[in-house]
């Protein structure tokens, strides 16, 4: 192998670097006695922040070019670094956010900083993947890292349980996902997408029985990515894990790895199976609306603030694949960009407003006075008037209420759904976020009219507090100049 | 002509010794019985040229996972009857959702879907596939082995993470705590007034 050659492997330096600094995690934080862990999670944030330049050093030297490495198992293209650095963005901002929380649960041990950088390396193994192998081994990855974050709080009974839930489905649905893949791969003979993507076309084109064989496949494959998604009605284990799990791990479970779902989606779907792009947008139709209206009239009944953002999650997780559904139309991919390019967008504001609102409940519980019923969040604005302020505009924001952030991307999904002609699910999308409206406004209702109950929030959080703000007036500047961020996005989908 | 024989025996084996693995009211016997269902499968991956898969069967799966299951049967004394209460009440609808399967499996098979992908490719001589094996795996396949070694990494971590216990009431040493014990720590000087003898 020449040098040249060698060299073209780091490309995947990003990964390198994570897998690397997540080993040295291990032994630094052997190292670090003191229980605020101070060394490991100055150690981790080190990593991300020298990972998060190598993907910048990889973007800027591939020149919007795409690349192939490992053998074609890795792909290197303009919309995996985008992804990534969300990614690296996210992450650093988790740990800041659950670092005060998790030390005075005495649950800040070196196993969650090390496993949360492991499930990283999953998310951008997924990101970055141009094969099933590569894809399926990167899921693994994350949700087996998962898996464990849950449990970590081996002394709460509804942590073990939720991990055990999360455990048996996830395994069911890595189980459906693998059927559906060995189908396509038994079809096609290739596990690269670059090679599926125009051999199912001839297949489909040559005889229907091969269809017949391809869709069977690809039931099993969206039923995969529904259930990573967390859409109806694969949807059974968001609430039960966001409720059992610490509120500093549901953060977790919450945000990053919705990036890579994002990205499993696209991969397979619009990279691997553009032919049978009738047949998966038919049934991603069904998946948005059950998810759209489960998620929405569920989470008015909820009484508990993290099951009611579980049921949020899965409704805007079917408002996402809205426009997952309306990239090619009769063929022709001409609205791809706009649509991908809104799905994008999409999930990128809903990772940022979902950190806000975890962050928000984990800067207000403390020890023994956790905040996370609605009741706990009654009279808030007496009590934190700043942090009130910030929930009220992750609220908006959920709503979709202007000038938030969350307002442009439900206005840019829509638009897209009009552009391909489903005028029905446009509406069936304004009438259900109405829905919607009702109980994320209830929360700013609470905050503001209601007198304070429960044990007043005290002040303190430190940086926590800063990046909290942040993120807050992000989705507010988000709101008013959302181009930026767009123009990424698209840029990005073209160079799928 | 032979080599059909052998493959029906060993075909005829393995089902009756899979047959064996759900029917045994013995949890052991019915081990002991995989055993045999996991040694008959290598003895056909052999007739069929797949020496290295056949061989790692054999170390891997009876050597290693087999042993440690049957050392888990024996020493966890389950109470297997109890659990087996229900199996002729469930019989008839277990037979149909088999029967099902079954008919599914074979009219898959049977279809032309997969023909193409059965090759009687003709086999070079000296070629040998665990070379083959040993070289796609470290060059074509080496990004995923390289994920797949992390997974197991990851296995570990967590593994250890959730159940490693450290017990108040052992009564182990730690070596290190005892060398750093110093005299003072230890050893008491009391002075007494002499006691004399009456």
């Amino acid at each position: 192998m020449s040098l040249a050659q060698l060299l073209s492997h780091l490309r995947a330096l990003p990964e390198m670097v994570l897998l690397a600094g997540a080993c040295a995690l291990m032994l630094v934080d052997l190292a670090s006695k003191s229980e605020t862990r101070r060394l490991s999670y100055l150690f981790a944030q080190g990593v991300l922040l020298i990972a998060f330049c190598a993907t910048l050093f990889v973007l800027s030297e591939s020149e919007g070019k795409r690349y192939y490495i490992f053998y074609g198992l890795f792909v290197s293209d303009l919309l995996s670094h985008v992804l990534k650095l969300f990614a690296f963005i996210t992450v650093s901002a988790v740990l800041v956010y659950a670092r005060p929380y998790l030390h005075e649960r005495g649950l800040l041990k070196g196993e969650f900083l090390t496993l949360l950088l492991f499930a990283l390396l999953g998310i951008l193994v997924m990101i970055s993947a141009n094969s099933f192998l590569s894809l399926y081994l990167g899921l693994e990855l994350l949700t087996l890292c998962l898996y464990a974050l849950v449990a970590l709080n081996r002394d709460s009974a509804a942590s073990t349980e939720a991990a055990m839930k999360y455990f048996v489905l996830g395994a069911l649905a890595s189980g459906l996902l693998l059927y559906g893949m060995s189908m396509i791969y038994g079809a096609t003979g290739s596990l690269l997408f670059t090679d599926i993507g125009p051999q199912t076309a001839a297949l489909a084109a040559s005889s229907s029985s091969m269809r017949t064989l391809l869709v069977f496949g690809l039931v099993f494959v969206v039923a995969g990515i529904a259930f990573k998604l967390g859409a109806v009605p694969f949807h059974m284990w968001i609430p039960d894990v966001y409720h059992g799990a610490s509120t500093a791990v549901t953060l977790v479970i919450g945000t990053a790895p919705k990036l890579a779902a994002f990205a499993m989606a696209l991969r397979l779907l619009v990279n691997g199976l553009p032919a049978l792009a009738v047949d998966w947008q038919q049934m991603l139709v069904v998946l948005a609306v059950l998810s759209m209206a489960l998620g929405n009239l569920a989470a008015i009944a909820q009484s508990n603030l993290k099951r009611m953002l579980a049921y949020s999650t899965i409704s805007h997780m079917g408002f996402m694949l809205l426009g997952l559904l309306s990239g090619v139309v009769g063929g022709n991919r001409l609205n791809a960009v706009d649509a991908y390019g809104a799905a994008m967008f999409y999930t990128a504001v809903y990772v940022l407003m979902s950190l806000g609102a975890f962050g928000v409940l984990l800067l207000a519980s403390r020890q023994g006075a956790e905040c996370e019923r609605l009741e706990d969040m009654k009279g808030m604005n007496r009590r934190d008037p700043w942090l009130a302020f910030l929930m009220l505009l992750m609220m908006f924001s959920l709503a979709g209420i202007p000038p938030m952030a969350g307002f442009y991307a439900k206005f840019a999904v829509i638009s897209a759904v009009v552009q391909a002609g489903q005028l029905w699910l446009a509406v069936a999308a304004v009438a259900f976020s109405l829905v919607g409206a009702f109980y994320y406004l209830r929360v700013v209702k609470l905050m503001y009219f209601d007198d304070p109950a429960g044990v007043a929030v005290p002040a303190g959080g430190g940086s926590a507090r800063w990046l909290l703000s942040v993120n807050g007036l992000a989705l507010l500047a988000l709101g008013l100049l959302p181009q930026g961020l767009m123009a990424l996005c698209q840029a990005a989908i073209r160079s799928l | 002509m032979l080599e059909t024989i052998v493959f029906y025996a060993f075909a005829a084996i393995l089902l009756g010794a899979a047959l064996r693995v759900i029917t045994a009211r013995n949890p052991v016997h019915a081990a002991l019985a995989l055993v045999l269902a996991f040694f008959t499968a290598a003895g056909i991956w052999l007739l069929l040229r797949a020496e290295f898969l056949a061989i790692t069967l054999l170390l891997v799966y009876v050597g290693a996972v087999m042993v440690l299951f049957l050392f888990v049967v024996m020493m966890l004394d389950v109470n297997l009857e109890r659990l087996r209460e229900g199996f002729w009440k469930n019989l008839p609808m277990a037979v149909v959702v088999g029967g099902i399967m079954a008919f599914e499996l074979v009219a898959m098979l049977a279809s032309r879907h997969f023909g193409s992908a059965t090759s009687t490719r003709v086999v070079p001589a000296g070629y040998s596939n665990t070379r083959e094996l040993g070289r796609v795996l470290y060059t074509q396949y080496v990004y995923a082995f390289e994920i797949a070694a992390v997974i197991l990494l990851v296995a570990i971590i967590a593994a250890i993470a959730l159940t490693l216990r450290r017990r108040k009431d052992t009564k182990a040493l730690d070596p290190a705590l005892q060398l750093a014990a110093r005299r003072e720590e230890r050893v008491r000087l009391v002075s007494m007034p002499a006691e004399t003898e009456r």
